[in-house]
């Protein structure tokens, strides 16, 4: 809801709005130009002072202004002729022309009524509004993203476009708000809408009928300060019955030009009073700092819309295009759907295709949309979901375990669960498990039983389908292929052979980094931006289902690298093995945000064994900043796959790698991992306690090994693995 | 170019009972290129006494500025019945406002004045721009005014 109310209003209002922000951010220069452009101001001067001294140089003199940034002006009428000039408070003479500057005039107008008149002032106010609504519903977003308002100046991760537009968000949003509102406010007061009009002071009963009582010993003049003084208007010349109207920044008063005694007074409103404290913060006229902060924020303005619409761009491209997706509150079925990659996303849209064919209305949303009420007619709900990591809620249903928490009771709706995920992995489909228990627990009546499809296998999902079918007595008949993720071709540079010796072949592949557009790079999609530990998935040839290989390098280093052991009868390593430089591969990179080193000073405890250096070995390389790295690496055979020694060698020279540790599984004495470990158990727990984050990366059983001896190392300081992972200091990437 | 037609017999106390005792007149009022945004005006006529007596034409559509127009703001206190269905749109520098309407005879060679208030934003207000006796012999005959009016006339 709040992502609608945000998203609408910037679409539309995004040509206006920049408008709006453009000119206003060129017309806040003016007050601080004016300001110092101004004459010196006189400490302590009076208005009596000022005017005798006005008067003294222009015969005829009609009025003196002073503007909210000090400038004080004079208008007069001599020997028939109206003039007018910017003047010295300190000699009264004249410096420079009053005129108004043709420029500021253009900009006021075309920022306020786009030359429009009344209905340029409506339409302007209008964008306001969206401004406003942007600016509020932008502030919960941020929040949301961040994980609170007190973390609304959290560190960002994402696409370029989403940082930048948040992060400009969250400065600028205060000011815009600001702008807005006081624009609004402005536009209120222009339409008559608020009581804040001027009030005269009543006419006398009777003046003196005298003229020419010198200026400067005015009493009602001598007391007023020229920094307040708004307008000092002057009798007609000749006419006895006339007065002096004198505006402060307190009222309106009228003066006896034969006595110089106050003969009527009426104070600003506190309507008055709020109006021009509003017009100040809204022009900068009297507040010329304010206002070019406020001109600035409002050069963020197109960034941040250029911005929002790319993010917005990249979010539709994420989904399928669902053709006719029913309205939430008219649907019988309707599919939710958790995905990390987008995977899932085409499984639901073959599921709701089939499903729409055998005559259903479908609905088909993202699982963090969970909302029964949203969905009176539904009979079925069926829920897709992938797992993220250790069986964590992938992003697309961020939330939904909680929400089901807290509902009082299950939805009438009955419920299929259907797992994504790879049965080589310890977690699989430990998601769709946790939501079909939390189901259970809660009485959601089962439509079918979970089921599971493992790697994207169309076999299990039609077998599913055809269950389902049964369920609901139609023939559901789901034939889903999986769509090839659009790839790069990547033309190897270089391979580094090890392992040979040790049956154990292994090669370090460095591929050229492709060109990414221009586009890639703002939106941070594809290769323009990766690190190491994120995923580089190969295609192989003859197999649309991609194998994943964790990335030894990251985009700043200006290739891409991985590590890569043949596996007896693998199809995707026997092809990677086979390559020679110069030939090529389909490939695409996934992020994997859950393995990356992250920014801090805190120490790293890398372990990892075999080809599980690779990503390692990619943070090291990254590790410019020096920051303390521990690296524990488990090989079979220094003499055969000691992977990247020369590079380690040199990283420890240049202080990227702090200690290296090694254990070698063929020797007399075979040692792993997990025994380097515990042998450095009182460095390790020494670390841990400066707030060291330990990355895993390698087969299970060496994770499993790792893990253990960590519970050891951990157990005297009262710390668990599990309470590390928690809080996101103890990190696997296991295959 | 604006041509208006204004019945004033039930706005204003200009227009004696019977359409035989007046006549149409055209008041012409031609603006500076002063540089500045539309001007607002306010059209009225005083006694001999120089009381205000009513008005013929106010433009400027936003009351809240009417106080810039300052002697006709005095004389009426504001009150937006003077002006009520006699109102019309602000004048741009240089364009000319052009009103025809239907004025008392016994208005003309008795002492009464025509005023023109005008104010324009950000610019400096300019109360009584034009003040011309109401005479036949000087219908016809173009006024300048002060600051933004350039002349003047009616016929």
């Amino acid at each position: 809801m709040i992502r609608a109310l945000h998203r609408w209003p910037g679409l539309v209002a995004l040509i206006l709005v920049t408008v709006l922000a453009l000119s206003g951010a060129a017309l806040s220069v003016f007050p601080a130009a004016e300001r110092l452009a101004a004459p010196q101001p006189v400490a302590g001067q009076s208005v009596a002072d000022l005017a005798a001294r006005v008067a003294a140089s222009h015969p005829g003199l009609e009025e003196i202004r002073r503007s909210p940034s000090g400038t004080i002006t004079a208008w007069w009428f001599d020997g028939g002729k109206p003039g007018s000039a910017v003047i010295d408070p300190a000699t009264g003479v004249t410096v420079g022309s009053a005129d108004p500057n043709p420029v500021e005039r253009w900009l006021t107008n075309l920022h306020r009524s786009l030359f429009l008149g009344d209905a340029g002032r409506l339409v302007m106010a209008a964008e306001a509004a969206a401004m406003l609504v942007l600016a509020l519903s932008g502030a919960a977003l941020v929040a949301r993203r961040t994980g609170g308002w007190r973390r609304w100046f959290a560190r960002l991760r994402g696409p370029l476009a989403g940082r930048l537009h948040v992060e400009l968000a969250r400065v600028a949003v205060l000011g815009l708000a600001l702008s807005a509102a006081t624009a609004l406010w402005m536009t209120a007061s222009t339409f008559d809408l608020l009581p804040d009009g001027a009030v005269r002071p009543a006419d006398p009963a009777a003046v003196s009928g005298q003229m020419a009582f010198p200026l400067d010993r005015m009493a009602a003049l001598r007391d007023v300060p020229v920094d307040g003084l708004r307008k000092l208007g002057f009798p007609y010349a000749g006419d006895a019955q006339d007065v002096f109207t004198l505006s402060t920044d307190a009222g309106t008063g009228l003066i006896d030009q034969g006595t110089g005694d106050l003969v009527s007074w009426s104070a600003l409103t506190p309507w008055q009073q709020v109006s021009e404290t509003i017009y100040m913060l809204h022009t900068g006229q009297g507040a010329a700092v304010l206002g070019l902060i406020l001109g600035l924020i409002a050069l963020s303005v197109p960034v941040m819309g250029v911005t929002g619409a790319l993010i917005w761009v990249a979010g539709r491209r994420g989904r399928p295009r669902l053709r006719d997706n029913a309205p939430a509150g008219r649907a019988d079925t309707v599919i939710l759907v958790g995905s990390e990659g987008g995977s899932t996303w085409g499984f639901a849209a073959t599921l709701a295709r089939a499903l729409k064919d055998a005559g259903q209305a479908v609905h088909i949303g993202p699982m963090s949309a969970f909302d029964p009420a949203r969905h009176p007619r539904a009979d079925r709900i069926l829920i897709l979901a992938a797992t993220y990591g250790e069986g964590d809620a992938p992003a697309s249903a961020k939330g939904f375990l909680d929400r089901l928490a807290q509902m009082t009771a299950a939805p009438a709706a009955s419920l299929a669960v259907l797992g994504f995920g790879d049965r080589s992995f310890p977690a699989f489909c430990a998601y769709a498990a946790q939501i079909e228990a939390a189901a259970r627990a809660k009485g959601w009546t089962p439509l079918l039983p979970m089921d599971t499809v493992d790697r994207q296998s169309p076999q299990d999902f039609a077998r599913w389908g055809r269950a389902l079918g049964q369920a609901l007595g139609l023939t559901l008949d789901l034939n889903h292929q999986p769509d090839r993720p659009a790839a790069d071709s990547l033309t190897l540079l270089s391979r580094r052979d090890y392992g040979e010796a040790v049956q154990a072949p292994t090669a370090i592949l460095r591929f050229a980094l492709p060109k990414a557009s221009f586009w890639a790079r703002l939106t941070g999609r594809g290769f323009a931006r990766f690190q190491a530990g994120d995923l580089l998935g190969i295609l192989p040839q003859g197999s649309a289902v991609p194998r994943f290989y964790s990335l030894a390098s990251g985009s700043r280093d200006g290739f891409v690298e991985i590590v890569v052991k043949k596996h007896p009868g693998g199809l995707c390593s026997g092809q990677l093995l086979a390559l020679d430089p110069g030939d090529r591969v389909q490939a695409f990179v996934r992020r994997n945000p859950g393995f990356h080193a992250g920014r801090g000073r805190a120490p790293l405890i890398l372990i990892g064994a075999g080809t599980g250096i690779g990503p390692l070995a990619g943070i090291i390389r990254a590790n410019a900043r020096r920051r303390p790295v521990h690296l524990v690496f488990g090989l079979r055979d220094p003499d055969s796959d000691f992977l990247y020694r020369d590079d380690l060698t040199a990283w420890t020279a240049q202080g990227r790698l702090a200690r290296l540790s090694t254990a070698v599984s063929r020797a007399a004495r075979p040692r792993y991992v997990q025994d380097a470990l515990r042998a450095e158990a009182a460095q390790v727990a020494e670390a841990i306690r400066g707030g060291a984050k330990v990355m895993v990366c390698g087969g299970r059983d060496m994770a499993q090994g790792v893990a253990s001896a960590l519970e050891d190392i951990l157990a005297p300081m009262g710390l668990t693995p599990a309470m590390l992972k928690a809080g996101g200091r103890y990190v696997e990437d296991v295959y | 170019m604006k041509s208006l037609l204004a019945t004033l017999a039930l706005t204003t106390a200009l227009t004696l009972p019977g359409l035989a005792s007046a006549r149409p007149v055209t008041l012409t009022t031609t603006l500076n290129s002063y540089g500045g945004d539309g001007a607002y005006l306010a059209l009225y006529v005083t006694d001999a006494s120089g009381a205000y007596v009513g008005s013929l034409w106010m433009a400027g559509g936003k009351s809240k500025y009417y106080e810039h127009l300052s002697d006709w703001y005095a004389a009426t206190r504001g009150d937006l019945a003077q002006i009520n269905g006699i109102t019309g749109a602000s004048v741009g520098a240089g364009r000319t406002l052009e009103i025809t309407l239907d004025l008392a005879d016994a208005l003309f060679d008795a002492g009464y004045t025509l005023h023109i208030d005008a104010a324009v934003e950000d610019m400096r207000d300019s109360p009584n721009e034009i003040a011309v006796p109401l005479t036949a012999a000087g219908a016809g005959t173009p006024v300048p005014g002060r600051r933004y009016i350039a002349s003047f006339t009616y016929k």
